[in-house]
């Protein structure tokens, strides 16, 4: 799993990239109310806005972490927003994407930098 | 930046893990255990919160009818027919029949007792200094520190430390000892819930929220969850719901001028404004604040455009107040629509990033009070 500045998580499954956001980033927001997903088929940039994250404080966008279509979202989120804070790193991804070129997730952060870099 | 002050009960909210920020000038608790965990934990049971950046005065004369018809003259409320022991919800009001702050004030036999927002506590203390000086003294009582209990067991929990607060009525005030201390108590809230505001000497108030807080059925509870239970409530927000811009009339507070002080009352008018605030009675307000419902589940908050219809047109009104209420488990919000776009289940849009999103008109409060009348 690679990690990176704007606190999302990114794990490959096969061809494709799983992301979400940490813990430590879902117990900052609070509790999730809403999450507003991007529509499957979406072609993103890196950095553009693709989900909008409610919680009981604030609105947050997450940005896309890499260039790549969206090609499956978690659907679960919609009806149980809370996944986010129980399961950040499980049941509380929001989308799939698939990547042309996946070599600029190399510049993430491993778990440990992360870590440190939450300090 | 200025330093931020401290509430007396500033080192108990840290070693209860309260999650400080800034507010009003106040280092603050905005949450301890999670704002949807306390909001509802207040709603099912009782919850402890630290309101002591309010400001606490005591005016004072010869005698409580001497300082209640002076402080009739600023503000629209009957304060000379106000009972002994007895509380009510106040507002100063401007030249223009604007709303300068909103207040509580009680009668507390030889004196009043006021209780105002602590971002207008300054200017309302000038103001009243201004006005009621030298005949009234105007005392700022800054050795008191402000709990304020709410919610359903919130009465068995304070009857069990002294049995008088148990037979107290809503907006009763009262002087009791708790825990060894003299407080000055009301049954009152600001949360749609029974409960107390409970006025404590600054040195007994860490004392007496440990007693509390030992209560199973208690829970610290931040400003976060403060505001999520008095929108879910309907009350306005003071300089978010209603300003100095803002009437009484259209901000839905008619009920708060008693009949003494409105057209053909015994003491009609005779406060900042008058006019213009009785006018807007008798003709009815252009616009109105409303409860709106977002059909949506995203929240809609405050700063929100409303929409009379879902494309083109010019804006209608703002959302004052917006978010989540977990109580509802939806969105909720309010804000301001022109009266005829306010009658319930009118359809509005808010503007949500670049989207126009319907939001439906509704009754307030979204959860109904649960006052010990």
């Amino acid at each position: 799993m690679k990690y990176t500045e704007e606190h999302e998580w990114l794990l490959p499954e096969g061809d494709l990239i799983v992301v979400g956001i940490t813990a430590h980033a879902a117990e900052q927001l609070g509790d999730v109310v809403f999450v507003e997903l991007p529509e499957v088929g979406t072609e993103v940039t890196k950095d553009e806005d693709v989900v909008v994250i409610e919680s009981v404080k604030a609105a947050s966008d997450i940005l896309a972490p890499l260039d790549g279509e969206i090609v499956e979202v978690n659907e679960a989120l919609t009806e149980n927003p809370g996944l986010v804070n129980e399961d950040a790193t499980g049941g509380g991804w929001f989308f799939k994407m698939k990547v042309s070129d996946a070599a600029p997730m190399d510049d993430y952060m491993d778990e440990a930098a992360y870590n440190k870099f939450i300090g | 930046m200025t330093d931020l002050l401290r509430t007396p009960l500033y080192g108990l909210h840290l070693e209860l893990g309260g999650k400080m920020v800034p507010f009003t000038g106040y280092d603050m608790p905005v949450q301890f255990a999670g704002i949807m965990a306390e909001h509802q934990h207040t709603r099912e049971k009782a919850g402890l919160f630290d309101v002591s950046h309010m400001g606490q005065v005591i005016l004072r004369a010869e005698s409580y009818q001497a300082v209640a018809g002076a402080f009739e003259r600023l503000v629209p409320m009957n304060v000379l027919g106000l009972g002994e022991g007895r509380q009510r919800y106040g507002l100063f009001t401007n030249e223009q029949g604007g709303v300068l702050d909103d207040l509580m004030f009680a009668n507390r036999g030889d004196h009043l007792f006021v209780v105002v927002n602590a971002a207008c506590k300054e200017a309302d203390i000038a103001r009243m200094r201004a006005a009621l000086e030298p005949d009234i003294s105007v005392t700022y009582i800054e050795d008191r520190a402000l709990l304020a209990l709410q919610g359903p067991a919130a009465v068995d929990v304070l009857a069990a430390i002294n049995p008088a607060a148990g037979e107290m009525k809503f907006m009763d005030v009262a002087t009791l000892d708790l825990n060894g201390a003299q407080c000055w108590v009301s049954r009152s809230g600001y949360t749609g819930e029974d409960g107390y505001e409970i006025s404590v000497p600054a040195d007994q108030a860490v004392d007496l929220a440990r007693a509390l807080l030992a209560h199973d059925d208690v829970m610290p509870i931040g400003l976060g969850a403060r505001d999520s239970l008095r929108l879910e409530a309907g009350l306005c927000l003071y300089g978010h719901d209603m300003d100095e811009d803002t009437l009484p009339a259209e901000a839905g507070l008619v009920w708060a001028i008693q009949k003494a002080r409105r057209a053909g009352g015994e003491r009609e008018g005779g406060f900042p404004g008058a006019q213009a605030v009785l006018e807007q009675i008798a003709s009815g307000a252009a616009r109105k604040r409303v409860g709106l419902r977002p059909e949506g589940r995203a929240p809609m908050r405050e700063g929100v455009e409303l929409f009379a219809t879902s494309e083109g047109g010019e804006a209608i009104g703002k959302i004052t107040s917006g978010g989540f209420g977990p109580t509802v488990g939806g969105p909720v919000a309010m804000g301001y629509v022109p009266v005829d776009l306010a009658k319930a289940d009118t359809t509005v849009f808010g503007e949500l990033r670049g989207k126009r999103m319907p939001l439906s008109v509704t009754s307030l409060p979204f959860v109904a009070a649960n006052f010990k009348r």
